[in-house]
């Protein structure tokens, strides 16, 4: 899998912030940040999964010219698309190694994991995949490892 | 504040409620701000129509935010080595989220100390929504 370079930039971690409900100062105030113990602005531990604002063929974003399979006009921009409820998140797990501030320039680096079935009586057939993607800083030093588990349904996630 | 081992114990307990009434908009926000646009979490026709949900859901990795927002103010930014979730039920809107963290150990990892928690996030029904598990350095 390519290599994605992911700027890690102070407005961007405001906003993540911001979307989680998260007040504390070191994520979006840098004099309150310097004075504390991580000394200047820091991400919240989930950041890293806005990786996929830098993955320029990230497969749930709308592109220019392409079709979307999110509704418009019909309920879906794709015709015919068979009612798969799509894959979900089962599991996501993170290691930090080193810190990271605004101004540092992570490459991340995606490998396939482990794949296996299960069956389930809410949804099916279930299959679930492991992805284990390596970030590092500018200086080649590992920043963070996340090992994320997606699992594909047979059918809807039944709400019972 | 950071945590100190020597006034933690086994079996402490650290609750916060991380978001209460969780609102569409919210979730569009983390939609934004991650870059995953699923329509499963914000296109409520795709949602109910195509993919056969009863409504939209928050991203897994919302309610992992959430749930980290718990936890760094117990455990103080940048102290977390791990941190780790399973999803185990989907998160809607006007759900309201308590997230729980429980000491499992005190003990030292590369000469420091550090604080193995187990973590839970529910909601208003009382159902886990994810379970987890962290480590964080401590102060001696």
């Amino acid at each position: 899998m390519a290599k994605i370079t992911f700027p890690v930039e102070a407005s961007h971690i405001m906003m993540f912030a911001r979307a989680i409900g998260d007040t504390s100062p070191v994520y979006h105030d840098a004099e309150a940040a310097k004075q504390s113990e991580v000394g200047g602005i820091i991400p919240p531990p989930t950041f890293v999964q806005a990786v996929a604002q830098f993955d320029p063929d990230y497969f749930l974003r709308p592109k220019p010219g392409q079709k979307w399979f999110g509704s418009a006009k019909g309920p879906s921009g794709i015709e015919g698309k068979p009612t798969s409820s799509g894959g979900l998140h089962a599991e996501q797990h993170y290691e930090y190694h080193l810190p990271m501030h605004p101004g540092d320039v992570l490459t991340a680096e995606t490998k396939p994991g482990k794949t296996w079935e299960r069956e389930s009586k809410r949804a099916g057939k279930l299959t679930f995949r492991e992805r284990v993607t390596e970030y590092r800083n500018q200086k080649g030093e590992l920043v963070v490892t996340a090992r994320g588990v997606g699992v594909t349904t047979e059918r809807p996630v039944d709400q019972g | 504040m950071a945590l100190k081992s020597s006034t933690l114990k086994v079996g402490d307990t650290h609750k916060e409620r991380v978001v209460e009434n969780l609102s569409r908009t919210q979730i569009v926000q983390y939609a934004g701000a991650s870059g995953d646009y699923n329509p499963l979490h914000t296109d409520e026709v795709y949602t109910t129509q195509i993919a056969g949900y009863p409504t939209v859901f928050a991203h897994g990795m919302l309610t992992m935010g959430l749930t980290s927002k718990m936890l760094t103010n117990y455990v103080g930014p940048g102290r977390l080595k791990k941190f780790g979730v399973r999803f185990t039920n989907q998160v809607w809107p006007g759900d309201t989220l308590d997230a729980t963290a429980t000491v499992e150990a005190i003990r030292e990892e590369d000469g420091a100390k550090v604080v193995d928690l187990k973590l839970s996030t529910s909601n208003q029904d009382g159902k886990e929504v994810v379970t987890g598990t962290a480590t964080a350095r401590v102060d001696p």
